[in-house]
């Protein structure tokens, strides 16, 4: 898979990847960003890239940063938040077109590098302070992104399960923060947390695209220094273990019913299980052909959609499907009869070839994206491991019943959420 | 087979169009580990009226029925057509639009036999009564869904503001009730009108030899037997060129409003250079005036009337097309206002200058180029636009083209308060 081939240098201060391919019309940077998730930070890291995103020193207003970004072919820019496990990460990520398709020859490459530098190390500032305005501006914006996720139900339903399956754990905050903690936050408290992400965070710098390894490594050089450092690690603790299986019901006038269950993996990137794991999700429910799918829509005819998804760094598995309201009983059972089905062996070799086949396409489709690469890739970072693609798709393919039957045993039922509507059960 | 070159892309296109009437395009991308191949047919939610194959009068068909046949084709008698993807490798899906239903599939081995997957399933319809009255159920599910969707309420409600009798302001999935009518009957009848090769276009996006893939495709098709097919007559009423409502409201178990404005398109009659050109100056005129980089967006953005759900766009097609401006906003009335006046001034005024118009076509050249970094971008496009006779790759001269005179005459026509209409989402008291 050379076209997943990282390049890595040990940088001032962060790790630079470039992944060289000419597959792409465009170049791609990514900036990332990874402290631990904390209720003192959290709500600073969301708002933070949103104001510097919105101006610098140079272009010190919206207009002007986005007009030069227009003047550079369109340079698309953006950032975004996640969290992967206990670690809060934000990306910034600038894609820009390769002059190579352009009738006009002017170097993009090197721009589009400069206006990152520009973006990440002259913020827009008065002394020590962040524009004030800026500042009022994105926390508006914020409050109204963490206030919009109550009317996406299906997203609302998903946030909820982890807040109630995890409370009391880092990772029940939300990426965006809390509404409660935007208002304490001021432009110099920011600007002050600015200075310490970027003495403190892991940072990492991914470039891809046709470029040259040499030219994008003296560019950084020249360009992105910053201290060295030894990022904070969180301290893994023991997921907190249920005994009981947590039913949560919250009732809104909707029309579907959303129902999200969570369970405990106890497995993490970097294990040697986690691979049985992956291999465990496609038969449980990760694809159209899997049991979730086949059972509550294709035979029960409940629901139009039900799959089943992992979180990789804190070891969740969530299910999620819209039911209405009054099939609750009859959708829980099916599910649970799935997961009792896979700790007793019972599925197919068809099954697990089918599945160990569709994983390794959705991998190999996931590396034609640069958002894709930059995912995979960043796995390594986050989990301290050193997992290339060969010997994912190797140990993936090696998986044995045996293994997925031990994973499925070690998988634990946690919480049953469901957002259910008015009408109780009809 | 030709072959069309395109130099500043670096990309070559091949083309054939078979005996039975079937247009197939394959277009190889090198590096990429997947190759994409979509199965489309002009055949969409708007063609509810229509003389069925072998018939000479007009038939109304239940609402919904085009979305319901894309769900009913993926079963056979033994058994799903998913589960044979998934066997070789490959993820598939389906999609209905106004105009299109098309079935594809993604894989990184196996292409060849999960292309003949592809091509056979859709040519070898079995739809059966159990099977039709179990998935009611599964779409059932798919309309509440969208039901609680406060965004796809909305965007709905703006279209049935604006249109009087167009079958574009009907649901694409129709409702629970109207697809309680679909029979097995209604299925094949549809689906024979429709299906025909000559009704189709296969696009391939990949790693892949066309020679080869042509002749599989050449000699799968040659093995079935089509009767030449007449013109299919599809039948609309007219529609008048005002909107059909100023405003609508909905009520809904949120905590945002959102508001959004439409523009009524004109000349819904144009197809090929024409829709072209049409279509990209609005586009452009919209970036002007609503882009991150505009003076309106900065100045609703500042006054706090959106925020970063703020979007813009426009499509037109045979028979309809809208501008869609808005977004989330704690003034739903006030944002609808101002922005209707913002078109208005941008009617009676000549606000632009040449170097933004440059930088707005510069920022869409880049923008074509980032899109055709995805072979789903390629294969779905390029299809939408052939089957408007347009060419998805004449996007870049046809915008180099554009002038000043022709965003500042195409906003003095189109933009008209009696073309404007206003849908809003509003929490529930």
């Amino acid at each position: 898979m050379d076209d997943a081939a990282e390049k890595i240098t040990e940088m001032q201060g962060y790790k630079l990847h470039v992944i060289e391919t000419d597959k792409y019309k465009t170049n791609t940077f990514v900036w990332k960003m990874k402290a631990p998730l904390t209720k003192e930070d959290v709500t600073k890291r969301a708002l933070l890239p949103q104001v510097m995103q919105s101006s610098s020193a140079k272009y010190a207003s919206t207009t002007a940063l986005r007009s030069y970004l227009d003047e550079l072919y369109g340079a698309m820019f953006y950032v975004d938040l996640a969290k992967k496990g206990e670690y809060h990460i934000i990306s910034f990520t600038l894609e820009i077109a390769n002059e190579k398709f352009l009738s006009d020859p002017s170097p993009l490459l090197k721009k589009g590098f400069e206006l990152l530098t520009e973006i990440l190390t002259r913020p827009n500032i008065n002394g020590t302070a962040f524009d004030h305005e800026t500042v009022e501006k994105e926390k508006r914006t914020l409050k109204s992104r963490i206030q919009s996720v109550f009317d996406d139900k299906m997203r609302y339903s998903s946030v909820r399960l982890i807040t109630e399956m995890c409370k009391g754990e880092p990772y029940a905050l939300e990426v965006n923060g809390e509404a409660a903690d935007v208002d304490t936050i001021n432009p110099e408290n920011l600007y002050e947390y600015f200075q310490k992400a970027f003495l403190e965070d892991e940072m990492d710098l991914y470039v891809i695209g046709d470029v040259n390894e040499e030219e994008v490594k003296n560019l950084a050089g020249e360009l992105l220094k910053f201290e060295s450092r030894k990022p904070k690690e969180i301290i893994k603790q023991e997921g907190n273990r249920n005994v009981q299986v947590n039913e949560v019901k919250e009732e809104q006038d909707i029309k579907q019913g959303k129902l999200n269950i969570g369970y405990r993996t106890n497995i993490v990137y970097g294990d040697e299980d986690y691979f049985a794991l992956q291999v465990f999700n496609g038969i449980f429910g990760g694809f159209s052909h899997s049991k979730l799918f086949i059972n509550v829509r294709e035979k029960a005819s409940l629901a139009y959609y039900a799959a089943s998804r992992l979180e990789s760094h804190k070891g969740l598995m969530m299910v999620m499907s819209g039911i209405d309201l009054k099939n609750y009983d009859q959708a829980v059972g099916i599910i649970h009869e799935q997961m009792e089905a896979m700790g007793k062996g019972d599925f197919t070799d068809q099954e697990l070839a089918q599945t160990k086949a569709v994983i390794q396409n959705q991998m190999l489709e996931t590396l034609d994206t640069t958002r894709g690469i930059t995912e995979v890739l960043y796995h390594n970072v986050v989990a301290k491991t050193d997992i290339n693609i060969e010997t994912w798709l190797n140990e993936m393919q090696n998986t044995t019943k045996e293994e997925i039957v031990a994973v499925a045993n070690k998988i634990a039922l946690d919480t049953i959420y469901f957002l259910t509507g008015t009408e109780g059960g009809q | 087979m030709e072959t069309i070159s395109f130099e500043q892309l670096q990309e070559e296109l091949y083309h054939e169009k078979l005996p039975n009437g079937l247009n197939v395009y394959i277009l190889p991308k090198k590096g990429f580990n997947k190759t994409y191949a979509t199965f489309t047919t002009k055949y969409g939610s708007v063609d509810n009226t229509f003389v069925p194959l072998g018939k000479d009068e007009y038939v109304k068909v239940p609402d919904g029925i085009a979305h319901f046949l894309e769900h009913k084709l993926f079963e056979k008698e033994d058994g799903d057509v998913f589960q044979q993807f998934s066997r070789q490798g490959a993820s598939a899906n389906a999609f209905t639009s106004f105009t299109r239903t098309a079935y594809l599939f993604s894989s990184t081995s196996d292409v060849e036999k999960n292309l003949e997957t592809l091509i056979d399933f859709v040519q070898e319809p079995y739809f059966s009564e159990k099977t039709v009255e179990k998935e009611k159920g599964i779409i059932g599910q798919e309309i509440t869904m969208y039901e609680d969707n406060a965004d796809w309420r909305l965007y709905f409600g703006l279209i049935q503001n604006l249109y009087q009798n167009h079958p574009v302001k009907i649901d694409i999935a129709g409702t629970i009730e109207s697809i309680s009518h679909i029979t097995k009957e209604w299925l094949y009848e549809c689906y024979n009108t429709f299906y025909h090769p000559s009704n189709m276009l296969l696009f391939i996006v990949g790693p892949v030899e066309p020679e080869k893939i042509m002749n599989q495709v050449r000699d799968n098709q040659s093995k079935k037997e089509y009767k030449d097919q007449p013109e299919i007559k599809r039948k609309f009423e007219a529609e008048p060129a005002q909107a059909a409502e100023k405003k609508q409201v909905l009520e809904m178990n949120v905590q945002t409003s959102k508001s959004l404005v439409g523009i009524k398109a004109l000349h819904v009659d144009q197809s090929g250079t024409d829709l072209l050109k049409s279509e990209l100056t609005m586009n452009v005129l919209l970036d002007l005036l609503f882009g991150k980089s505009s003076e309106n967006y900065n100045q609703l953005y500042n006054e706090g009337l959106i925020d970063e759900t703020f979007s813009y766009d426009y499509t037109q097609e045979q028979g309809f097309g809208f501008a869609m401006i808005g977004g989330d906003t704690s003034e739903p009335s006030k944002l609808a206002e101002k922005l209707e006046r913002m078109l208005l001034d941008a009617k009676n005024k000549n606000g632009f200058s040449e170097e933004q118009l440059e930088r707005a076509k510069k920022k869409k050249i880049g923008g074509f180029l980032r899109a055709v970094n995805s072979p789903e971008y390629i294969a779905n496009q390029f299809t939408r636009y052939a089957f408007n006779e347009m060419n998805l790759f004449d996007v870049v001269p046809t915008l180099e083209k554009i002038t000043l005179m022709d965003i500042q005459s195409l906003a003095a026509e189109v933009i008209s308060e009696e073309r404007f209409s206003v849908c809003q989402v509003v929490p529930k008291k």
